[in-house]
């Protein structure tokens, strides 16, 4: 703890302008005081596990082996690397990511236009639409394996036999959606949850879009579409970016669904799910932290160029 | 509510084409929230009824579901109250400890305030699965396994770094003319952060604590690991569920809509503060 705390007082004290006199040293910790509950609160609860993460990752350690504890060297490392499961799982996370994100901005942008007019029971909709995003994700998941995707008496599958038998047909396609596409299945449950969130994010940002603007442009004659594309677009790319950016920090993370859903099976098993299979299934300890810590570096790497964005859109809001 | 304001000024031939897109609007609107419709449906539907292909809409209504949910197997009170007890003790927790820290990042920044709040933002995008192994072997040395504790403690961290991120920006929005005459009547930190900033944030604080809530109620994967029979929590309850076949539709769906209830409830009465929360303060 002391550590920690003499820690970020090095850090937060190397850059003093004037020259630190008792005085302002101690204005500097009053300051200070408010923030190091949270902050040394922050460190031990999540950094310092992850430096246990890391010592263990190079440790021989299987629960189910006790005895064979020891010093791994890199060998945990290599078998990670060498894991075609491993490979198949970075895969999976990235389209899982890239596809449920990617989907539901453009849905959600699209019914954000839809909202943003002013229309008869647009509240209603409005209302409607966050509903699938305020259903528990264990919840949902289960909702759609049992009562939507579900061969035999689920919705969709019950759907086409009614559509089928209002044309006189007896013998309606009844697909088995999960096995035939087992990660768009996941994709689909996940972005009708994550539709309604980026859709909010975007009718906001459209809202304080400034109106005088637009209508002088429609006044000089612009096209529906010239002022979407040169004047909405450009004003909605920093929500857009957000919407993307925590839609991906809550995406890559995903567990319920895979889950709930599919187990993990039919290569579906992403990251999370992949690591804590190894973790809590084949108890191998060693093994799943170095997945853990190649997960993590990865995710700096990625979260470098994230938080690059981000700063950029917290930009206009300089502190006092 | 804003139909009324904007009235004037908008060209007739803005409503060309207006019916189709209201019906649009209203189709989409309905089939994102037809899943839920059906899950409320089929709750109060019998088992018979609930299973059915094609869908049997108009059968009768019962409360069998439930009833079967609540007084079957194993009472899903427990887990329910565990989810309450988790879910409000971290969110206070997180606004103890958030508040203050807003403070110091926003209204008397400290030095590099810009890289404490983008290393709690960071905190967020480390993958949670990577230190569960740890935390999981802590609590098993501490005998703090199946104790809710530990995961008050974890879901205070997890919603930490959301909370800092959104009290500051509502932080910010305090006029500087009320901090200085705080600070000019000699009014300690605690006092100015009790009766002068906390009544104007008020609204900015129950965005937060909202959202926390909601965040720590739907949590599974940690709650699956570090618990069991004791101190399990409402999503855990429902994997329970994850195999069950064709039998238990009606009962399932009644396990899923109790379950998600408080967060819908949460979620309904707060609509608009719902965006704020979930930009983390960046959309107003």
């Amino acid at each position: 703890m002391t550590s920690v705390a003499e820690k970020s007082t090095g850090r937060t004290g190397e850059v003093q302008p004037k020259p630190s006199g008792g005085a302002s040293r101690a204005a500097g910790w009053v300051r200070r005081a408010p923030l190091l509950p949270a902050l040394i609160f922050m460190i031990v609860v999540t950094q310092l596990p992850f430096v246990a993460t890391l010592v263990i990752s190079f440790m021989d350690w299987n629960a189910y082996y006790p005895d064979e504890v020891g010093f791994a060297g890199v060998d945990n490392f290599r078998r990670v690397f060498t894991d075609v499961n491993m490979r198949d799982a970075v895969w999976t996370t990235i389209l899982l990511t890239v596809g449920v994100v990617l989907i539901s901005l453009l849905l959600g942008l699209g019914i954000a236009l839809l909202l943003d007019r002013k229309f008869r029971g647009r509240g209603a909709v409005r209302t409607m639409m966050i509903a699938p995003f305020l259903v528990v994700p264990v919840a949902a998941a289960l909702l759609w394996k049992h009562a939507l995707y579900n061969p035999e008496y689920g919705l969709f599958n019950g759907a086409l036999t009614w559509v089928w038998s209002l044309f006189g047909s007896d013998n309606p396609p009844q697909p088995d959606w999960i096995s035939n596409m087992p990660l768009w299945s996941v994709i689909f449950a996940l972005v009708w949850q994550w539709t309604p969130f980026m859709m909010l994010i975007l009718l906001a940002g459209l809202q304080g879009r400034p109106l005088d603007v637009v209508e002088a442009a429609r006044i000089d004659g612009a096209s529906s579409w010239q002022i979407f594309r040169s004047m909405t677009l450009p004003h909605l790319r920093q929500y857009l970016e957000l919407g993307a950016l925590l839609g991906s920090i809550y995406i890559v993370q995903n567990f319920d669904a895979v889950f709930t859903i599919t187990s993990g099976g039919l290569g579906t098993a992403n990251l999370p799910y992949t690591i804590y299979q190894i973790f809590y299934q084949a108890h191998d300890y060693g093994r799943a932290s170095a997945a853990a810590v190649i997960v993590v570096v990865g995710t700096i790497v990625i979260a470098t160029f994230a938080l690059r964005t981000v700063s950029s859109l917290f930009k206009e809001d300089p502190g006092r | 509510m804003s139909t009324l304001t904007a009235a004037p000024a908008v060209p007739k031939k803005k409503e060309r084409g207006g019916i189709w897109l209201t019906l649009l609007a209203w189709v989409v609107g309905i089939l994102f929230v037809l899943p839920v419709v059906w899950m409320v449906l089929t709750s109060l539907h019998s088992e018979a009824d609930a299973a059915t292909n094609p869908p049997a809409v108009l059968a009768p209504l019962t409360l069998e579901g439930y009833r079967e949910f609540f007084t079957g197997g194993a009472s899903p009170w427990p887990p329910l109250l565990n989810s309450l007890t988790a879910s409000l003790l971290s969110t206070a927790l997180v606004l103890l400890l958030a508040f203050p820290a807003a403070y110091a990042l926003s209204i008397k920044p400290v030095r590099k305030w810009t890289d404490v709040l983008f290393f709690f933002l960071s905190t967020k995008m480390l993958p949670v699965v990577a230190g569960l192994l740890p935390l999981y072997l802590f609590a098993q040395n501490t005998g703090l396994l199946d104790n809710i504790w530990l995961l008050i403690v974890f879901y205070t961290a997890m919603n930490l770094p959301i909370a800092v991120w959104m009290m500051r920006s509502f932080l910010s929005e305090v006029p500087v003319e009320m901090l200085e005459a705080a600070s000019m009547d000699g009014a300690s930190l605690t006092r100015t952060l009790r009766s002068v900033i906390a009544p104007v944030v008020m609204p900015g604080i129950a965005a937060t604590a909202l959202i926390c809530f909601i965040f720590s109620w739907n949590e599974l994967l940690f709650a699956r690991v570090l618990t069991a029979t004791v101190a399990e929590t409402a999503p855990v309850f429902l994997t329970s569920f994850v195999t069950s076949q064709g039998l238990f539709l009606a009962q399932l769906c009644a396990a899923a809509f109790v379950v998600s209830l408080p967060v819908l409830a949460a979620g309904f009465a707060a609509q608009d503060k719902l965006v704020q929360g979930l930009s983390l303060g960046s959309v107003k």
